[in-house]
């Protein structure tokens, strides 16, 4: 399994054809408290760069975006009663969802865990 | 009427201490400014509503009225009865427009040989140059050199308490000058967070150690401006900018309280023919608490319908309320939707999701009358 980042702040874990992704603990962190989580459900369809759900802080709201052109296998439920827990387990456990890549060659513009750690300075 | 305006944000007194404290520091109305600290907007919140928590709003401007007849000539220009106002006593009001809107709310205080007034951050130069303009025969002060420190919180009194004496017996809405650590401070008991507190302001050079004084009590912690907003907003508090502006009256705004007898029969201020029109007859809109039955936050800007789908209105301000544990907002709709307990629709994202009209404030004040 490999783990890329994107310039939105997310992660994707890839296995296979498949991939779990979510929010890096630095946008997390950025947010500030998570208070609600709007999520798209299982077998909609996107492309890279639409909208895919919505995290509301204390502070603010902020898009999550498709990292690559994917359909949704299943979103995390867990987070809509317990959207805090994205604070504490942004790369864990506060995963958002489980996808079905559409174009894996989309994931070569994706930055590596160097890369991101580059990026966000 | 300001000099060269300065681009870079400024930095109040106590600068130095959020950055050591850990502020998340933002650039507010030009200030530098710590919006939370390490604990979190959740944490600060939590704890003015439970212990004390200290605020920095240096940022607000702090203005003297000096001159014969000073509140006289003051009343021509704000709806509140100020001339008999007494001694050691503070009262909110507002600059009005001519055509009946809010160009500023303020605090202003009898101050015995003078008045004393603190206005919003983003207004003040407005605000100086309005009174300036209109206070003929007024000599107005601004002062540079204070910091304004507010202790909010059931604790507050014996945070400052311990510090200033004299503290402890004054009530709502009462100033006065008091010797803390040394300083020569102003002390009111007011604030901005729906909770008992004080306002201070200190000289500039004691700013720090009286602040490091306040927190080093066992149940005062600092909170920022995050926190600041999400108190007021639960305690149903109009921000300057979202809640009121110069486009909505105070009768709009539910301010009627804040308009006293004398000026309501007398006028005799910017736009007193509407002002006192809609307080006969009722504003065709009013602000109203609206409590989104989901746990999705509606914002600033967001639409408000009936359960048609006509245009009601728009949210002023709205978010998480950390006590209320739960999205709180208020807004403006017409008057005939205004009734508390009518379902309306929060249009979030295209979505339309149902919300109550509620009895404002979310969570019940909690001042020391």
């Amino acid at each position: 399994m490999t783990t890329y980042y994107s310039e939105d702040h997310e992660w994707i874990t890839v296995d296979g054809d498949t991939a779990t992704i979510g929010i890096t603990a630095h946008a997390a962190d950025q947010l500030g408290e998570v208070v609600f989580i709007e999520l798209k459900d299982a077998e909609d369809e996107f492309e890279k760069g639409d909208e895919i759900g919505v995290i509301e802080s204390v502070k603010a709201a902020s898009e999550i975006y498709a990292p690559v052109d994917c359909e949704i296998i299943e979103a995390n439920n867990m987070l809509e009663g317990a959207p805090g827990s994205m604070n504490e387990f942004a790369e864990t456990d506060a995963w958002i969802y489980k996808i079905k890549i559409s174009d894996a060659k989309q994931l070569e513009d994706l930055l590596d865990e160097e890369g991101y750690k580059a990026f966000i300075g | 009427m300001s000099d060269t305006e300065s681009t870079a944000p400024r930095r109040t007194p106590l600068y130095d201490l959020h950055v050591e404290l850990g502020g998340k520091m933002v650039d507010f109305a030009g200030w530098e400014m710590p919006v939370q600290y390490s604990a979190g907007i959740m944490a600060e919140h939590a704890q003015c509503r439970e212990k004390a928590a200290v605020f920095d709003v240096s940022h607000m401007g702090q203005v003297e009225l000096r001159g014969e007849g000073a509140a006289r000539k003051l009343e021509s220009i704000v709806p509140a009865s100020i001339e008999p106002l007494a001694e050691g006593k503070a009262r909110y009001t507002f600059f009005t427009n001519p055509e009946g809107g809010i160009m500023d709310d303020l605090i202003v205080s009898n101050a015995g040989d003078h008045l004393f007034l603190v206005v919003n951050a983003s207004m003040r130069d407005q605000d100086i140059g309005h009174m300036r303009a209109n206070l003929d025969g007024v000599d107005i002060v601004e002062l540079t050199d204070r910091a304004l420190v507010a202790v909010q919180g059931p604790k507050a009194v014996d945070v400052v308490g311990a510090l200033c004496p004299d503290a402890i017996e004054m009530k709502f809405m009462e100033t006065i000058v008091a010797d803390v650590m040394g300083a020569s401070c102003r002390i009111s008991r007011l604030g901005y967070t729906g909770e008992d507190g004080y306002e201070i302001s200190i000289p500039d050079e004691h700013a720090v150690a009286i602040t490091r004084a306040f927190l080093a009590h066992e149940d005062c912690d600092v909170a920022g401006l995050g926190a600041r907003d999400s108190l007021r907003l639960e305690a149903g508090l109009c921000l300057y900018g979202n809640d009121i502006d110069n486009d909505t009256s105070p009768i709009e705004a539910q301010l009627n309280w804040a308009i006293q007898k004398r000026r309501r029969e007398e006028g005799g201020f910017p736009g007193a023919d509407r002002i006192l029109r809609e307080l006969a007859d009722g504003p065709s809109r009013k602000l109203v608490g609206i409590k989104p039955q989901g746990r999705a936050p509606a914002r600033q800007g967001v639409e408000i319908q009936d359960t048609d789908g006509n245009t009601l209105g728009h949210i002023t301000s709205g978010g998480f309320g950390p006590t209320v544990q739960g999205p709180v907002s208020m807004g403006y709709v017409a008057v005939n939707h205004a009734n508390v307990g009518e379902v309306v629709n929060l249009i979030v994202r295209g979505k339309a999701l149902p919300a109550e009209i509620i009895a404002l404030p979310f969570v019940q004040q909690n001042y020391k009358r």
